[in-house]
């Protein structure tokens, strides 16, 4: 299991972009949903693989992105 | 599960008005962060200005007031004196605060008012359609310089930071970018030392933001980034220009 989670808030994601373009682990993609406003919003492809370095969270302009970690 | 980053309640559960890839949405974000880690949202004063974050006040979860353009500084001014025990700052663009708010920039930094001011600097205006501003770099194109800035009809672009650290009344005046996640934390960080030098009332403290302009530019958001590394950084250079404790030797 993924040790870490990103829940994205896709009613404010526009697919800008910055954090497939900052993820290290190039996990990130835009997809092919469209989101409430009309854009292509991003989507994670191999969460195994993800740091939990926080770079698309941080680069994230719309505030999409929240990171879990399990356990305490 | 364990939160390793959630959105600050700073910024209030609203999608937005500024264009995909815009960078205004971070220094947003770290504003509020560092006002909300702080323990000081509901102590903080903000001042919008007018440009593309004219309507900022609908999206930080803080008290503002909206100004005349350029002429939040002297808003700020004017809450200060009513309220000394509050955090008050302004979020101005080049446009709003290098052009026609240059006056009342440095009249409230030479003047030593403690309140902090957020400078974007994307180097055009945003709002009106990508005129030039006074920051836009030597042949770079914009609506008004079609064939890039020519510094023999306009002039150089100014380096505001600069400008404002050679005044005595400033007393923390640092340069940050928002083109990698590492420039993302070094500008949260003086974000924080600009608010926590404001506590002390020592005077003025500035803080700008090398962003980008990705419609306006005619570049992709992240080719925008790229931009602000190869382009912006370069001309204007990174980092802290004053300290309380680097007064004298400043600029």
């Amino acid at each position: 299991m993924a040790k870490f989670t990103l829940q994205f808030r896709m009613e404010y994601c526009k697919g800008c972009e910055l954090c497939v373009a900052s993820c290290p682990k190039h996990i990130l993609a835009i997809g092919d949903e469209i989101g409430a406003k009309g854009y292509r919003t991003v989507t994670a492809t191999d969460m195994e693989l993800c740091i939990g370095c926080r770079s698309c969270a941080l680069m994230c302009p719309d505030n999409v992105i929240e990171i879990y970690t399990e356990g305490d | 599960m364990k939160p390793i980053f959630t959105i600050t309640e700073g910024m209030l559960p609203v999608s937005t008005s500024y264009c995909p890839g815009c960078t205004h949405g971070i220094s947003h974000r770290i504003v509020m962060e560092c006002l909300d880690e702080a323990g000081k949202l509901g102590e903080a004063i903000g001042v919008a200005p007018i440009g593309c974050s004219v309507v900022s006040h609908q999206f930080m979860n803080v008290d503002m007031l909206e100004s005349a353009h350029g002429r939040a500084p002297a808003v700020a001014t004017g809450i200060r004196r009513v309220h000394p025990d509050k955090v008050i700052f302004t979020y101005q663009g080049d446009g709003d605060l290098a052009s026609i708010g240059m006056s009342e920039i440095i009249h409230a930094a030479n003047r030593g008012e403690t309140f902090t001011t957020f400078f974007i600097n994307n180097a055009i205006y945003g709002m009106t359609g990508g005129q030039m501003a006074p920051t836009t770099l030597v042949g770079q194109k914009s609506t008004t310089s079609p064939d890039g800035r020519d510094p023999g009809a306009v002039g150089m672009p100014m380096r505001m930071s600069e400008l404002i650290a050679s005044l005595d009344g400033a007393v923390y005046v640092e340069r940050v970018a928002l083109d990698t996640p590492a420039h993302v934390r070094q500008a949260k960080k003086a974000v924080a030392a600009a608010l926590e030098i404001q506590e002390k009332r020592l005077g003025f403290t500035f803080v700008e933001f090398l962003s980008t302009c990705p419609t306006n530019w005619g570049l992709t958001p992240a080719n925008a980034l790229k931009f602000v590394e190869e382009k912006l950084i370069p001309y204007y250079p990174l980092g802290v220009f004053k300290t309380p404790e680097r007064k004298e030797e400043a600029v």
